[in-house]
C-alpha cells in the first residue's frame, strides 16, 4: 500500500489557495505593522479626511487572507470527513475524521452556550471575546479528545502496542501485517518502540486531564485556607505563614521534584505524610465553610456538615493513606506522589495571591459593616472576602492549570514519577529527543499537543480578564 | 535602609538553612543511601554489608550530628578499623590521619567530595557555574531588551491592532515551556526533516568553543520562555503610565507622539519590570536544567541533574545553596532596586 498523503484529493484543490493565502497573510501583517508607524505621525494633521492610505489596504489584506485561511482549514477538516476513503482522505483528513465526536461535542457545546449566554453569568461572557472564545475552543477540544480517548472512541491502535517494522516511520505509513478489524495506517507515524504516536499523543491528552486539574483544585483550597486568615487576621501568623510559603518558593522546582518524585522517597512513606497534611485542607475548608454559612441554623448545618465529613473523609482515607474501608478508592503511590508534589509547589503561589487580595479587600466599608453586625470572622473571610476576590483567583486558575500542565511535562520530560511505558506527553517528548535531529515527529505531536492546550488556557484565562473587567 | 537589609540577611540566612537541612534530610534517608551504597560498592550488596558500608563512612551517624558536620559545626568523624587504619571525614585519601583538620565543612571552605565525578565539589562547581554564567549571560542580552521593546511598542497604544498581535506572541511565548520549544526549533532549524540545518541540535562543543551555530538554538529557547511574562508586565505598566495625568497634559501641550514616549512615559513605566526581571531568575533556573539537559551543554543544570540522579549528595547540596542564593540574593536586589528606582517608596 501507497503511504498517505498529507491531504489527500483535496490537497489538489485546496493547498494552492491555502499557501497563497498564507503569504498573503505574512506580506499584509508585516507591512500593517511598519505602516502603523508611518500613518499615526501623518493622521495627526488631517484627522479628518477619510482616504484609505496604504496601511488600510495592508489592514484589509490581512482581513481578507485570514479569512481565507481559516476557511481552508475547515475545508480540509470538513472535506476530509466528507470524502470517501482513507486513501483520499490523507492523513488531515483521516484525524479529522477519528475526531469526529470531539467536533460534534464541541459544536454542541458552543452552540447551546452562544445561544443562552445572557443567561449564563460570567461563563457567557466570555462568548463575547473573541479570544477568550478561541481560547475556551483550544481547551474544550483537548478536554472532548481526552474523555472520549478514555472512552476508547479516537484511538486507533493501542498506545502500548508495538508493532514490528514500524519503528520511526513517516507519518502515513500503512500498518505492516495489518490484520482484519486493524487500522491499517499509522497517522502519524510510529516512534522509537514501534508504537502508535497519534493514538500515544491522544491518550497523553487523558493522563494529563487526570491530575492537572484535580492537582490546581486541591492547591486552591489549600491556598485559600491557609491565605485567608494570613491576610485577615496578619501579625505573627501571617509573619510564620509568609516565611513557609517563601521557602518553599525559594526552592528550586526541578530539584525539589528530583528529591521527592523518586521510587526510594515514596518508599520512605514521606508522600503518604505530606498527602495526609495537604489533603485535610479540603475538608476543613468545606468544614468551615458550611460552619460558618449555616451556623444561625443548625439542622441545616449539621447535614451539611456531617456529609462533608463523611464523604470527605472516606476519600481521604482512600488518597492519602490508601485504606478505604470499601476498598473503591485507591491511588498507585507514583501517581500520589506526583499529585502530591505539584500541590505542594503550587500552593504557596496561591497562598500569595489569596493572602494580597485579602489584604486588600479586608478595609473595604461591607468588610466592617459584617464586623460591626457581629458576624464571625470566618464567615466574613468565606461569604465577604472570597467572593469579592472571584474574579482574579478564577483568571489565576485558569492559567495555574496550564501551569501545573507545564509541571507535569517537565516531571515526564526528566522520567519522575511515571512509568517509561505511559504515554503522557512529556515523557514522550524525553523519549523522542534522542533521535531528534533524524526522527524528529514522535517528539512534535506530543509537544505541540501540550502547546495548544497550554496555548488555549492562557487565551482563556485572558478572555475572562478582559470580560471579568468589564463588570 | 540598613536595619532592612541586615534583616532581610538574616531571614536569608535562616531560609538557606532550612532548606539545606531539608535537602539534607531527603538525601540522607535510609533508601537513599541504601542506593548510594550499591552504587558506589556493589550492586549485590546484601542488607547487612550495605549497613556496614554506610558505617564504614559515617552515614549512620543522627542526622542533626551529620548536618553538623556538613556544616563545619561538629568535629568530622573518624572511625578506627581493626587494623588500626583510621578514616574519617576530614581524612583525605593519602593524608596523614594526624595533620587532618578536627573540623571540615561549608564554614571552613570545604564542600565535600562527589561521589559521581570523583573531585572536589567546590571546584566542579566553580567550573559549571562559569558554564552557566555564559549560557546567562547571552539569554539576559536577548531577553531582556527584546522584553521590553515587546512591551513597549505594545503598551504604547493599548488596543491597537500591533498590540493585539504583540500580547498573543507574548501569551504564546509563555505557554510554550522549553522543552516544547526547544523540539521545534530543533525540527525546524537542526534536523534532516526540513534540511535546514542552520544550527546544530547540541550545544556540547559550545562549552570550550561558542559560536553561533552551536549556541544561539539554547539561548533562543531559554530567553522565548522568560520574555513573554516580562514582556507582559512591561506592557500592564506601559500602558498605566500611559493613561496617567501627566501624559495627557503633555500631549494636549503638542508634544509629539515619539517624544512622549520616549522622555516621559519610559523611564516610570520601566520600574515595574525591573522587579519582574530580578524574580525570574528562579525561574531561569528550572528553564537553565531542562534547555541543559535537551542540548546536553555540561553547566550547572546538568550537573544538579546528574548529582540527584545518582543521588550525590554533597554535589546536591551545594547545588541547592547555590541555587537558594541566587534566588534570595535576587529578591533582596529586586527589594533595594526598587526603592531606588521608584522614591515613593521608603522603607524605615
Amino acid at each position: 500500500m501507497e503511504p498517505l498523503t498529507w491531504t489527500g484529493v483535496l490537497g489538489g484543490v485546496l493547498n494552492p489557495i491555502f499557501l497563497t493565502a498564507c503569504a498573503v497573510f505574512l506580506i499584509a501583517a508585516v507591512a500593517q505593522i511598519f505602516l502603523s508607524f508611518f500613518t499615526s505621525a501623518e493622521a495627526q494633521g488631517d484627522m479628518f479626511v477619510a482616504t484609505r492610505g496604504p496601511a488600510d489596504y495592508a489592514g484589509l489584506g490581512v482581513k481578507w487572507s485570514f479569512g481565507v485561511i481559516v476557511a481552508t482549514i475547515l475545508a480540509y477538516l470538513i472535506g476530509g470527513i466528507l470524502v470517501p476513503g482513507i486513501e483520499a482522505k490523507g492523513i488531515i483528513g483521516a484525524i479529522s475524521t477519528r475526531l469526529l465526536p470531539v467536533w460534534i461535542a464541541l459544536v454542541v457545546v458552543f452552540a447551546l452556550s452562544i445561544t443562552f449566554k445572557r443567561k449564563l453569568g460570567l461563563y457567557g461572557k466570555l462568548f463575547d471575546s473573541v479570544i477568550g472564545m478561541i481560547g475556551f475552543g483550544m481547551v474544550m477540544f483537548w478536554v472532548f479528545t481526552g474523555i472520549f480517548a478514555a472512552m476508547d472512541l479516537i484511538i486507533t491502535h493501542d498506545p502500548l502496542t508495538q508493532v514490528s517494522g514500524m519503528k520511526n516511520k513517516v507519518p502515513g505509513t500503512p500498518l505492516s501485517g495489518a490484520g482484519e478489524g486493524d487500522y491499517a495506517y499509522y497517522l502519524l507515524g510510529g516512534d522509537n518502540l514501534a508504537r502508535d504516536v497519534f493514538s500515544r499523543m491522544i491518550a497523553g491528552a487523558w493522563e494529563v486531564l487526570k491530575i492537572a486539574p484535580f492537582a490546581t483544585v486541591f492547591a486552591f483550597m489549600v491556598g485559600i485556607t491557609l491565605g485567608l486568615p494570613a491576610g485577615y487576621y496578619g501579625g505573627r501568623l501571617d509573619t510564620f505563614l509568609s516565611f513557609l510559603a517563601n521557602l518553599v518558593l525559594a526552592f528550586p522546582v526541578i530539584l525539589l521534584f528530583y528529591l521527592l518524585v523518586t521510587p526510594e522517597i515514596v518508599l520512605t512513606g514521606i508522600p503518604t505524610y505530606m498527602a495526609a497534611v495537604l489533603f485535610l485542607f479540603p475538608i476543613i475548608f468545606l468544614v468551615v465553610l458550611f460552619n460558618s454559612r449555616f451556623y444561625t441554623q443548625p439542622s441545616k448545618r449539621n447535614i451539611f456538615v456531617a456529609l462533608t465529613l463523611i464523604i470527605g473523609l472516606w476519600i481521604y482515607l482512600g488518597i492519602a493513606w490508601d485504606a478505604d474501608p470499601l476498598g473503591i478508592i485507591s491511588l498507585p503511590g507514583n501517581i500520589l506522589v506526583v499529585f502530591v508534589s505539584v500541590v505542594f509547589v503550587n500552593s504557596p503561589t496561591v497562598f500569595r495571591i489569596v493572602r494580597g487580595l485579602v489584604l486588600d479587600i479586608r478595609t473595604r466599608d461591607y468588610v466592617a459593616a459584617g464586623q460591626t453586625r457581629g458576624e464571625g470572622a470566618w464567615y466574613i473571610m468565606l461569604w465577604e472576602i472570597l467572593p469579592n476576590a472571584r474574579g482574579p483567583l478564577i483568571v489565576d486558575f485558569c492559567l495555574r492549570i496550564g501551569y501545573t500542565i507545564i509541571l507535569l511535562g517537565t516531571l515526564g520530560f526528566f522520567g519522575l514519577g511515571v512509568s517509561p511505558e505511559s504515554p503522557d506527553w512529556g515523557s514522550t517528548i524525553n523519549d523522542g529527543r534522542r533521535l531528534l535531529a533524524i526522527f524528529p515527529h514522535p517528539a512534535l505531536a506530543p509537544a505541540i499537543a501540550l502547546m495548544s492546550l497550554v496555548l488555549g488556557l492562557n487565551l482563556l484565562a485572558d478572555g475572562l480578564r478582559e470580560e471579568s473587567l468589564k463588570d | 535602609m540598613g536595619l532592612f537589609i541586615l534583616r532581610r540577611a538574616g531571614v536569608m540566612l535562616l531560609t538557606a538553612l532550612c532548606l539545606t537541612f531539608i535537602v539534607f534530610f531527603l538525601t540522607n534517608l535510609f533508601p537513599n543511601l541504601e542506593k548510594l551504597a550499591k552504587t558506589q560498592g556493589d550492586m549485590r550488596m546484601s542488607d547487612e554489608q550495605v549497613v556496614s558500608w554506610l558505617e564504614k563512612n559515617g552515614y549512620m551517624q543522627p542526622m542533626p550530628v551529620k548536618y553538623g558536620q556538613w556544616l563545619g559545626l561538629f568535629p568530622g568523624w573518624t572511625l578506627e578499623a581493626e587494623d588500626g587504619t583510621v578514616t574519617g571525614r576530614c581524612i583525605k585519601p593519602g593524608m596523614d590521619p594526624a595533620d587532618a583538620p578536627r573540623y571540615c565543612g561549608v564554614l571552613q571552605g570545604d564542600w565535600g567530595q562527589s561521589s559521581v565525578f570523583k573531585d572536589d565539589v567546590s571546584s566542579i562547581i566553580s567550573t559549571r557555574l562559569g558554564l552557566t554564567g555564559k549560557l546567562m549571560f547571552w539569554v539576559m542580552l536577548l531577553m531582556v531588551p527584546a522584553a521590553l521593546l515587546v512591551g513597549v511598542l505594545a503598551g504604547m497604544r493599548e488596543g491597537s491592532k500591533l498590540d493585539r498581535s504583540l500580547s498573543t506572541f507574548s501569551i504564546a511565548s509563555t505557554a510554550t515551556p522549553e522543552y516544547v520549544s526547544g523540539v521545534i526549533f530543533i525540527t525546524i532549524f537542526a534536523s534532516s526533516a526540513t534540511g535546514l540545518k542552520w544550527f546544530k541540535g547540541t550545544a556540547t562543543s559550545a562549552a570550550e568553543n561558542a559560536t553561533f551555530e552551536n549556541f544561539f538554538l539554547p539561548v533562543l529557547t531559554i530567553a522565548l520562555y522568560g520574555m513573554g511574562y516580562i514582556a507582559r508586565m512591561t506592557r500592564a505598566s506601559m500602558t498605566e503610565v500611559m493613561t496617567a495625568q501627566y501624559i495627557r497634559t503633555a500631549r494636549l501641550k503638542g508634544v509629539s507622539f515619539r517624544s512622549i514616549v520616549l522622555k516621559h512615559a519610559l523611564r516610570n513605566a520601566l520600574i515595574a519590570p525591573f522587579t519582574v526581571i530580578m524574580l525570574q531568575f528562579p525561574w531561569l533556573l528550572n528553564g537553565v536544567v531542562i534547555v541543559e539537559t535537551l542540548f546536553n551543554y555540561k553547566g550547572f543544570g546538568w550537573t544538579l541533574v546528574q548529582a540527584a540522579g545518582n543521588n550525590d549528595i554533597e554535589l546536591l547540596l551545594a547545588c541547592s545553596v547555590v541555587a537558594v542564593f541566587v534566588v534570595l540574593i535576587t529578591q533582596l536586589i529586586s527589594d533595594i532596586g526598587y526603592v531606588f528606582l521608584n522614591p515613593r517608596i521608603r522603607i524605615a
